[in-house]
C-alpha cells in the first residue's frame, strides 16, 4: 500500500471521527437547551400528557403482547434446563429475575425506539420540512421548548412505566405456561419469586435502566428528528438513525449498568 | 446569473420613518461568496411592498434578513425600529411579536385543527379567556372567509384555503408588519384572485405594512404600491408599478415580459457544446 493511500484512509478516519465528535457535542448541547426550556412543557404538564398518550399508551400493545410470548419462552426454555437440576419449582424465579433485571428494560427500550422513536423524529422531521417550526419561530414561540421538550418528557416518563408492564406481562406469560400448561406448582412458582426477588437490588435496579434508556431513545429521537436535512430523504435517514443509534445504545448502556449494578456480590 | 445589472434604475424616494430600513446591507453563508450585496432599501408604514426577482436573486435570504433569521455580515438592517444585528434571543421574539409571516405553502400544524391553528399565538402570548379566545378566532376566520371550516383539519383543506389559514393564523395578534413568501406559488385561478384581495384589504383594514417576496411579477404588480427588483443579490429597480412596467432596463423588461430572450441566458454556464460532445476529437 502508497503512502498517499494510508494517508487518506487516515484523513477519512480522521474526519469521520470528527464528525462524530462534533456530532455528539451539537446532541449534548441541544440537550443542555431541551432541559433548560423544558419549563412549558413541566408547566402546561397537559403537552407532556399529550406525549405521554402517543409515546407510551399507543405503545401499549407491541410492549404487552411481545412481553406475555418473550415470558413464555423464557418459561419453555427455563423449564427445561431447570429440570435436568430438578430445580423446576424454580421457574418462577427465572422468569421474573431475567425479565425485571434483563429482558424488561432492554426489550421494552428496543420496541420503544423501534415504535415510539422512529415516530417522534419523523414526526418533528417533517414538522422541520413543512416549515412548522420555522412557523413556530416566526410567531416568536420557541420549538424546543413547545414541540421538542414535551415529546422528550413524555418519552422519558413512557419507557420506565412501559418496561414495568412488559415484565409483568412477561411473568403473567411465564405462569401460563410454566404452571397452566407445564404444571409447575402454583404456589413454588410464586413463594420462591416473592423470596428471591429482591426490592432495592432487583427492581430498583430495572427501573433505573428502563428510566436511562428512556432518556437516551427519547433525545437520540428528538434530535435525530430536529437535526433531519428537511427533505424526504433526510427524514427517512433520520428515522432509521435513531433506530439504530438507539438500539445500539441500549445494549451498551445495558452492558454498563449490568456491570455497575449486578457484579460485585452485591446481590445473592 | 451572469449579467451586471444595466445602469438604468429608478431611483428611490426618501421616507421619513420607514418600517424596514436597510443600509450597505450584505449577506453570505460563506464570505467568498455573498447572496445580498450592499443593498439599501426602505420600507414605508402602511405601504404593500413587492420585493421581487428570479429564483435565486437574494429575495428569500433578505426576507429571512428582515424577519431576523439571519444576522447581516455588514451593513444594517432596522426593522420596527431594531437593529436586527444588536437583538438577542428575547428581543428578537419580541420584534417578531409585532410580525406575521405566512409560508409559501402555510406551514400549518398538521396535528391541530384549523381553529387550534388560529388560535395557536393567541394561546402561546396571551391569557385571554377561552371565550374571548373563540371570539378572536373566529373574527380571523371570518375575515379569510373561512368561519365555516374552523373544525377542519389541515389535511382537509385546498392550497388556496390552507394558505387562507395561515394568513388568519399570521394576523391573529394584529401585526404591525406582515410578510409574505411567494404567497402566489401553486394556487388556482381563483385562489389567487383571494389571496390578491385579502393581502391588500388586511393590509388597509388592520394598518399594517406588508411585504411579499414572490416572481410571480405580473400577479404581485396587481396589489403592490412599490416594488423593488433583485438580480444577483442586489436591488437594480425599484418603484411603482407603473413605473415598472414601463422600465427599459433589460432585465426588468425581460422579467415583467416573461421573455426567454435577454440579459438572462437560457443556457446555465457550461463548456464549449463541441468540446462536451467530444466533436473536436473526431
Amino acid at each position: 500500500m502508497r503512502v498517499a493511500d494510508v494517508r487518506a484512509r487516515l484523513e477519512r478516519l480522521g474526519t469521520g471521527v470528527t464528525f462524530h465528535v462534533l456530532r455528539l457535542g451539537f446532541a449534548s448541547r441541544f440537550l443542555g437547551h431541551l432541559v433548560l426550556h423544558s419549563g412549558t412543557a413541566l408547566r402546561r404538564f397537559r403537552l407532556t400528557t399529550a406525549e405521554i398518550y402517543f409515546a407510551g399508551v399507543l405503545s401499549l400493545i407491541i410492549i404487552l403482547v411481545s412481553g406475555l410470548f418473550v415470558g413464555m419462552v423464557l418459561a419453555l426454555q427455563g423449564y427445561d434446563t431447570l429440570q435436568r437440576f430438578g430445580a423446576s419449582e424454580s421457574l418462577g424465579v427465572l422468569v421474573a429475575l431475567s425479565l425485571v433485571r434483563e429482558l424488561g428494560p432492554v426489550v421494552a427500550g428496543l420496541l420503544f425506539a423501534s415504535r415510539a422513536g422512529s415516530a417522534i423524529t419523523a414526526e418533528i422531521g417533517l414538522m422541520k420540512a413543512t416549515e412548522q417550526l420555522s412557523a413556530m419561530e416566526m410567531m416568536a414561540v420557541d420549538p424546543i421548548a413547545r414541540v421538542v421538550a414535551p415529546r422528550f418528557w413524555g418519552g422519558v416518563l413512557s419507557m420506565p412505566l412501559l418496561a414495568a408492564l412488559f415484565s409483568a406481562m412477561g411473568i403473567f406469560g411465564g405462569y401460563l405456561v410454566g404452571v397452566q400448561l407445564i404444571g409447575v406448582d402454583a404456589g413454588a412458582f410464586w413463594s420462591q419469586m416473592q423470596a428471591a426477588v429482591d426490592v432495592r437490588n432487583d427492581i430498583l435496579n430495572g427501573v433505573i435502566k428502563s428510566a436511562v434508556f428512556g432518556v437516551a431513545v427519547t433525545w437520540i429521537a428528538v434530535f435525530e428528528g430536529y437535526d433531519a436535512p428537511p427533505t424526504a430523504e433526510g427524514v427517512s435517514r433520520a428515522t432509521t438513525r435513531t433506530v439504530v443509534t438507539s438500539s445500539l445504545a441500549i445494549l451498551a448502556l445495558d452492558f454498563v449498568l449490568t456491570a455497575l449494578m449486578f457484579t460485585g456480590g452485591t446481590h445473592q | 446569473m451572469q449579467q451586471s445589472p444595466a445602469a438604468q434604475r429608478v431611483v428611490a424616494q426618501p421616507i421619513a420613518h420607514p418600517i424596514v430600513d436597510i443600509r450597505k446591507l450584505s449577506f453570505g453563508y460563506d464570505p467568498k461568496r455573498p447572496v445580498l450585496r450592499n443593498i439599501d432599501l426602505a420600507i414605508e408604514r402602511g405601504s404593500v411592498v413587492g420585493i421581487m426577482g428570479q429564483s435565486g436573486c437574494g429575495k428569500t435570504t433578505l426576507l429571512r434578513v428582515i424577519m431576523g433569521a439571519l444576522r447581516p455580515s455588514a451593513g444594517e438592517a432596522r426593522v420596527l425600529g431594531h437593529a436586527i444585528k444588536e437583538l438577542d434571543r428575547e428581543g428578537l421574539y419580541a420584534m417578531r411579536r409585532k410580525m406575521g409571516m405566512l409560508f409559501q405553502f402555510g406551514a400549518l400544524f398538521t396535528d391541530q385543527s384549523v381553529y387550534e391553528n388560529v388560535a395557536f399565538p393567541l394561546r402561546e402570548h396571551t391569557d385571554l379567556p377561552e371565550d374571548l379566545i373563540n371570539d378572536l378566532v373566529m373574527l380571523k376566520l371570518h375575515a379569510v372567509g373561512l368561519r365555516g371550516a374552523a373544525h377542519l383539519a389541515p389535511t382537509e383543506l385546498s392550497g388556496g384555503m390552507a394558505r387562507r389559514v395561515a394568513l388568519a393564523r399570521s394576523i391573529a395578534l394584529d401585526p404591525q408588519l406582515i410578510l409574505y413568501d411567494e404567497p402566489f406559488t401553486g394556487l388556482d385561478p381563483i385562489s389567487f384572485g383571494v389571496i390578491v384581495r385579502l393581502i391588500r384589504e388586511l393590509n388597509d383594514s388592520l394598518g399594517a405594512t406588508s411585504i411579499i417576496v414572490t416572481h410571480d411579477v405580473q400577479e404581485a404588480l396587481r396589489v403592490v404600491d412599490y416594488v423593488h427588483f433583485m438580480a444577483a443579490g442586489r436591488v437594480i429597480a425599484q418603484g411603482r408599478p407603473d413605473e415598472i412596467r414601463s422600465s427599459s432596463e433589460p432585465f426588468v423588461r425581460q422579467f415583467v415580459n416573461g421573455s426567454s430572450e435577454g440579459p438572462v441566458p437560457f443556457h446555465y454556464p457550461a463548456p464549449a457544446y463541441d468540446a462536451d460532445l467530444e466533436l473536436a476529437t473526431h
